[in-house]
């Protein structure tokens, strides 16, 4: 077969795409349950919610763009096999082909259309700001009307977001109807969320055609182009991570709870020796010595991409090798208490097997537990990403993240005048996130839990 | 008391043991000391010699856990496992690789990291407990709702663009106090301030948001009723009796950290370049120091034991009722 394109499905993606089932699985079974149903009912009246969910599908959906994989395939020779590219490339490179290969030669500051740094100009010895190969490059010579050009397509794009904006909004309301206030409240909210979104987008788009909207970077990459593909690493480490703790802490925790006993002393020791090495210093620990692994290793991976992509995995799984242990002391308590109620008791009196009671009689009662874990974990994790990066033991430094965005950002800060755009961009899309997942994080909170008013 | 004392302390012994064996396990097993030479001197240019040159100057170059060729209780004293792990337990830790005592080292370096981490605590823990108490007295009005919301906001901004972003405005842009750097003595005021504001401001959000709710929670209780029943004003209640009473969770979350000051914090000693125990750990990481690492990895957890004991303890000062035996 000579397909254009041979799809690479990384590691990372398929537990990304398995992890998708798992939750689409999960919300399936959740409709039939009434008393979880009400919860998300109660969460989707929430306007913050809502808005925050809207937020976090926009970066759910560049996310999964970025998780579809693929080698093109080379231009043919006459007589010879197909051969595809080594690079390995994504459906959101392939969306963004005009950012990702329109490089300069070094920084450059946001719309701007002439380099940061002073050269030699050649064919002189003067010394000037040389003008960019991409951006700006549709003016002409003497600059005229490059504040005319940017106004002009900020316009366009704002012009061209609220056109596209419409009909979903009219669609929205066409929805819901009128009367149902708190639902409409709520839809307000995703309206509003979508046309400020629909907005940034329209103008990034009418800008980009013509300029580095963020700015470039050290060796010339588009900055806005940076800022997206972080997008992934973030949410592979706050969702992959997680697929890693729950079992562990969900087995442990009930086993725990509900055998009690030496069973119970075993897992008690376990959680309290893991927990009592401070979090930091044994993930750097577990990461060097994973370098160590992969250093001495070379021949087992094909390409760059996929090293990169075992070394991120590595990373989630210590990441969450060290931290069940709160969500299983957790649930180990609850379980303790739920075992003595009646119908747990009834359940055990009538022979059924402790097996089928922690399935069918426990666990779907520390759901709850679980979900509001998994929310209020995300953006922890998101930034201690960045965190780790810093400090040497993040993920592989050919991972565009941003960890790594700002570690390369904060050697150009002494620099006169600063090289601000890379750090606010990282900025900007990693407070944008974690906000909408804390904002999230606690309507689900405030839904699920029972205490909660 | 004591007994008691003396009682958990034993029984952080296997826990102290189990962390040995995770550090011993995850250094020397998961690689051998020939992965870690091979590692340090480079993949590709390396000799067998250079490799147990490398291995006999840190003296890995025993069995891991039993040496058969040794005499009498030799064999299981020059082993890598009892001369790098077990000699941890009496504060043994080997040397760096440029060749210092790490003990002393560490000796010297607790005192810069206590100077930070010691005022970001105190400073922090009573910024933290007056801005709650004031949400929790303007409780569900617009103040409330606002300072929560701050509070989220705060949140969700990374721990680095706090530094970066103090270190640009108050020490490049206003220059009112140096950008790193470190002195003993009284002069060491004017490098610590910044560090320490930044500390307290990048926790400020998780922490108020967590007293507010322990607060909130004290206040529905019976005894808060009759304090006001009694006419007593909304301050003296909150002040006086919540605040009291919530000391039982706050020192749960509290007394267990005051030991792990010692460690001070990575991100900010390496921004500002203080000579603490936070610099070495990530100089050791980024120099791929085995040694150190292993050596902070296993006081880390020491201190932290220590203070799920000084929590304990404190309960019993905080409330008469809890009695230890």
């Amino acid at each position: 077969m000579n397909l254009p394109v041979q799809v690479v499905v990384l590691w990372s993606d398929a537990l990304l795409f398995a992890l998708t089932a798992a939750c689409a699985s999960f919300a399936w079974w959740t409709r039939r349950q009434a008393v979880l149903r009400a919860a998300w009912v109660r969460v989707g009246k929430d306007p913050v919610a809502m808005a925050a969910a809207t937020v976090l599908a926009v970066f759910v959906l560049v996310g999964a763009l970025d998780s579809l994989h693929y080698r093109a395939r080379l231009p043919a020779q006459p007589g010879q096999p197909v051969h595809y590219a080594v690079e390995v490339n994504s459906v959101l490179d392939a969306l963004l082909a005009p950012l990702r290969l329109n490089t300069e030669k070094t920084y450059s500051a946001p719309l701007a259309t002439r380099l940061f740094a002073m050269e030699t100009l050649p064919g002189s010895n003067e010394r000037a700001f040389p003008r960019l190969v991409y951006g700006g490059a549709h003016l002409d010579a003497a600059l005229d009307g490059h504040d005319g050009d940017v106004v002009r397509r900020t316009l366009t794009g704002l012009g061209g977001g609220l056109l596209l904006w419409l009909p979903v909004f009219l669609w929205l309301r066409k929805k819901i109807g009128a009367g149902d206030t708190v639902k409409n409240k709520a839809n307000n909210a995703i309206a509003a969320t979508l046309l400020g979104i629909f907005l940034l987008t329209g103008v990034a788009l009418s800008l980009g055609s013509g300029y580095h909207v963020l700015g470039t970077d050290k060796v010339g990459q588009d900055v806005l182009y940076l800022s997206l593909k972080s997008i992934r690493t973030g949410l592979l480490i706050g969702t992959l991570t997680t697929l890693v703790t729950l079992p562990i802490a969900i087995v442990l925790g009930l086993m725990a709870g509900y055998f009690g006993g030496w069973i119970d002393d075993v897992i008690q020791y376990l959680y309290t020796t893991l927990n009592s090495i401070p979090g930091v210093l044994l993930i750097a620990a577990a990461v060097l010595m994973m370098q160590v692994v992969i250093d001495t290793h070379p021949d087992w991976f094909a390409t760059a991409a996929e090293r990169a992509d075992a070394r991120l995995l590595a990373l989630c799984l210590i990441l969450g090798m060290t931290s069940w242990t709160g969500l299983a002391r957790l649930l180990r308590g609850e379980t303790l208490k739920l075992r003595e109620l009646e119908f747990v008791q009834a359940a055990h009196a009538f022979g059924v097997g402790p097996l089928l009671i922690l399935r069918r009689h426990i666990l779907p009662n520390l759901m709850h537990i679980v979900l509001i874990a998994l929310v209020m974990d995300f953006s922890g994790l998101v930034l201690a990403e960045a965190v780790l990066s810093y400090v040497g033991v993040g993920v592989d430094p050919t991972t565009i993240s941003f960890g790594g965005m700002i570690n390369a950002a904060r050697m150009e800060l002494a620099r006169e005048p600063m090289v601000w755009w890379s750090l606010a961009a990282a900025f900007c899309f990693m407070f944008i996130l974690v906000l909408a997942a804390n904002l999230f994080a606690d309507a689900v909170r405030e839904a699920f839990d029972p205490r909660a008013s | 008391m004591l007994a008691y004392i003396l009682r958990r302390f034993f029984y952080a012994l296997p826990i102290l043991l189990g962390v040995n064996l995770i550090t011993f396990a995850l250094f020397f097993v998961v690689n051998t000391p020939d992965d870690m030479a091979r590692m340090q001197l480079g993949v590709k240019r390396v000799t067998p010699e250079a490799i147990e040159k490398w291995k006999a100057e840190r003296g890995y170059d025993q069995p891991l856990i039993w040496n058969a060729a040794a005499e009498g209780s030799a064999k299981a004293t020059k082993t890598i496992f009892f001369s790098k792990s077990i000699r941890m337990f009496v504060g043994d830790f080997g040397r760096a690789d440029d060749g210092r005592d790490i003990a002393r080292e560490i000796a010297v370096r607790a005192g810069p990291s206590l100077a930070i981490a010691l005022p970001t605590f105190v400073l922090g823990l009573f910024v933290a407990i007056v801005f709650a108490m004031l949400l929790v007295f303007f409780r569900a009005t617009a103040l409330d709702f606002g300072g929560v919301i701050l509070c989220v906001a705060l949140m969700s901004v990374s721990g680095l663009f706090y530094i970066i972003g103090g270190q640009w405005l108050v020490a490049k842009v206003w220059h009112w106090v140096p950008i790193s750097g470190y002195a003993p003595g009284l002069t060491a005021v004017k490098f610590l301030l910044l560090p320490v504001v930044i500390g307290v401001i990048s926790g400020i959000g998780a922490s108020v948001r967590w007293y507010r709710t322990i607060f909130l929670e004290e206040i529905t209780r019976d005894y808060v009723r009759t304090a006001r029943a009694k006419g007593l004003s909304e301050a003296a209640v909150l002040f006086r009796h919540v605040l009291r009473n919530a000391l039982i969770p706050i020192l749960t979350g509290v007394v267990v950290v005051i030991p792990t000051l010692f460690l001070g914090s990575l991100l900010t000693e390496s921004f500002f370049g203080i000579p603490g125990l936070g610099s070495y750990t990530i100089e050791a990481i980024n120099a791929q120091d085995f040694a150190v690492v292993r050596a902070m990895v296993f006081i880390g957890s020491v201190l932290y034991i220590a203070g799920l004991l000084a929590t304990d303890v404190s309960y019993t000062l905080a409330d008469p009722r809890v009695r230890l035996q």
